[in-house]
């Protein structure tokens, strides 16, 4: 277990090595941050001292050693627009979009996976057949639309829930949650919706399709040979089965569900990481733009390697060994 | 003495969109207290239907369509799920063909013992795990203990289909259904397994209908021979008889086809033709096409006779044949 994740801490530490190099040098072919930041009447020294101020007289490769080297010790780099670390940043917005995306994890579990075992039980049902027609929608409705039509529906014409913003927080175990508090909620729920809608659809069919697999299997059928209770076939041995391949994209699809949240924070006006991002993408903000891709590798490293381990706690098959490798 | 199951006129078929499937058409055994019955026969011919059908395990588009499974003379033919699941893995119990399959790859080999009993008994789990332990020893699985914290997969074929076996006895059940249970096997491991089955039924008189396709294996375990073609039992009756006077040409066939070391150097018999496809049976007896002694008679479908303490489908029984 031990070599394991050392192992897999030097491939990510590589995979995030590379994703430097590709996002430090694709940044800089787009745009000219200078002419974003100084004022249009500005003179040529101005201009000058700007692109000094900023870095940006020096070759490409050394602006990138200096990055390293930064990085090295924690720092990112400052922010062209705020002058404030862009790490420090994004830190201040991460828990925003985390909750978001927590909550949108949440529902696209607490709601697809019954709706799946349902619709994979009876499956000549009707309400079976919405379910999965539902889901087809899930899947193909672009978000944004979905997420101005849930504004208008619930905030506009029925008025039950806030249209954008995060409400109130409050402090639980050291962290800032809108959860914690009514307001909060009410503000979350919209959002966080529109967010899960392609997760849930996604837990439906892959919940679906498991459990028909599974029911067809010997050991269904060995066990019901057994006198087995049906609840207890259904939720110990055909739910144990399915967890595995829902467990391991549920959590991949959990990166995506943050990097998707670019698009449902813009358009519930969430402060989050996504709203940063696409704010420091129109001001060419090229540190912040960096910090938050390097950060998201991160995330996608970290996330792989939960997954691999609590997947080798659900199927003993592929418990872990060391096996010398 | 009356026996335990008593099976008449079983009729299963499957209503499939390319016709109806007579998997099972009029099926007639019964099997007394302690007594191992083999039921042998092709793929297809429907003899893991007919074991199916007795627990209530055919699923849709299937269904038992006619007849009476008479177990200790109650009918549990199309019985409620309430009753059909008392009665299975407590009073009839049922090992499978191939222990990969079987056992759930992610519960322990414990957890998946102690269901059995605990669906149909209330037992302290302390005493449910104990009985498990002594299960497993008395199928020959060494340091029980162990393996019962192991997952299938950590386990080899012979020793899953012990385990197997180990459940099937666990509740005492009245009758043991095997359905082909040492296909997956292989063969120095197959011996095992049936001089297990076969030590375990004796103790305990559980009677036991030991399905497989290999006259061999049931020629020294079973006290009966039934012979199942398409879907109806052909021939019936005492083992030495059935496998030392076979009347049913296709019975003759089956045993003419299993290799010997006196047929060394000859060229192996062979039945003609095909296993029939079950949705056009022929009319009349279905072995026809492939009987070389079918006549104008075997147009109409043979009744069962009883012939030299046989039960027999057939007009023209072998050995007459050859004694006339």
């Amino acid at each position: 277990m031990t070599v394991f994740v050392i192992r897999r801490l030097m491939q990510a530490f590589f995979v995030v090595f590379l994703m430097s190099v590709i996002v430090f040098f694709g940044v800089n072919i787009v745009g000219d941050p200078v002419y974003m930041l100084v004022s249009p009447d500005a003179d040529q020294a101005d201009i000058e001292a700007a692109i000094r101020r900023l870095g940006l007289d020096r070759p490409i490769w050394e602006q990138y050693l200096l990055f390293l080297k930064g990085a090295a010790q924690g720092n990112l780099g400052d922010s062209f627009v705020f002058g404030e670390p862009a790490l420090k940043l994004i830190l201040h917005h991460m828990p925003a979009t985390l909750e978001l995306a927590f909550s949108a994890l949440f529902l696209s579990v607490v709601l697809g996976i019954p709706l799946g075992l349902f619709s994979g039980l009876y499956p000549d049902n009707p309400v079976s057949k919405g379910i999965m027609a539902g889901s087809i929608l899930g899947f193909s409705l672009p978000t944004f639309w979905v997420g101005l039509m849930l504004i208008l529906l619930f905030a506009v014409e029925l008025g039950w829930l806030p249209s954008t913003g995060r409400g109130d927080t409050a402090t639980i175990f050291g962290i800032e949650t809108s959860l914690a508090t009514w307001d909060g909620i009410r503000h979350i729920f919209l959002p966080a919706l529109n967010l899960s809608l392609l997760k849930i659809s996604l837990a439906i069919r892959l919940t679906r399709a498991g459990v028909r697999e599974a029911m067809g299997q010997d050991y269904v059928k060995y066990a019901r040979a057994k006198g087995i209770s049906t609840r207890r076939i259904i939720f110990v041995h055909v739910m144990k089965n399915i967890m595995i391949p829902v467990i391991t994209v549920m959590g991949l699809e959990f990166g995506s569900l943050i990097g998707f949240s670019v698009v449902t924070e813009t358009i519930f006006a969430w402060p989050g990481m996504g709203k940063l991002l696409i704010d420091a993408i129109l001001q060419l903000d090229r540190p912040v733009v960096v910090a938050y891709l390097m950060i998201m590798v991160l995330f996608f490293v970290l996330i792989n390697l939960i997954v691999d381990i609590l997947y080798s706690i659900l199927d003993p098959r592929v418990r872990i060994q060391d096996q010398g490798a | 003495m009356s026996p335990v199951l008593e099976v008449s006129g079983l009729k299963t078929h499957f209503f499939t969109h390319a016709g109806v499937v007579k998997a099972v058409d009029g099926v007639d055994f019964a099997v007394n207290k302690g007594e191992v019955m083999g039921l042998v026969g092709e793929s297809g011919s429907g003899k893991s239907i007919t074991g199916f059908s007795i627990l209530g395990l055919i699923d849709p588009p299937g269904r038992i369509v006619e007849g009476e499974i008479r177990f200790n003379g109650e009918n549990i033919a199309n019985a409620s799920e309430e009753t059909l699941k008392s009665i299975r893995g407590n009073r009839i119990s049922m090992i499978f063909q191939d222990p990969m399959m079987t056992l759930n790859p992610v519960l322990r080999i414990d957890s998946q013992m102690m269901e059995a009993i605990l669906a149909h008994e209330a037992v302290p789990k302390r005493q449910a795990w104990e009985r498990c332990r002594d299960a497993l020893g008395l199928v020959g699985i060494p340091s029980p203990e162990e393996r019962l914290q192991a997952y299938p997969h950590q386990l080899s074929g012979g020793m899953r289909q012990r385990v197997s076996i180990a459940i099937a006895f666990l509740n005492k059940p009245d009758l043991i259904i095997a359905d082909e249970p040492t296909t997956a096997l292989d063969v120095t491991i197959q011996a095992q397994i049936i001089h297990e089955a076969q030590k375990l039924t004796s103790q305990t008189g559980t009677a036991m209908i030991w399905i497989t396709h290999d006259l061999a294996v049931v020629a020294g375990l079973a006290d009966r021979i039934s012979v199942m073609y398409a879907g109806r039992i052909v021939e019936q009756g005492l083992t030495d008889d059935v496998i030392d006077h076979p009347l049913h040409p296709y019975t003759v066939g089956l045993l003419g086809s299993v290799p010997t070391a006196n047929k060394r150097g000859e060229r192996l018999f062979q039945i003609e033709g095909m296993t029939p496809n079950m949705l056009s049976l022929p009319e009349g007896c279905a072995f026809s096409p492939r009987c070389g002694f079918a006549s104008e008679a075997c147009q109409v479908p043979p009744a069962v006779e009883h012939v030299a303490n046989r039960e027999l489908r057939c007009y023209h029984p072998q050995s007459q044949v050859a004694a006339e």
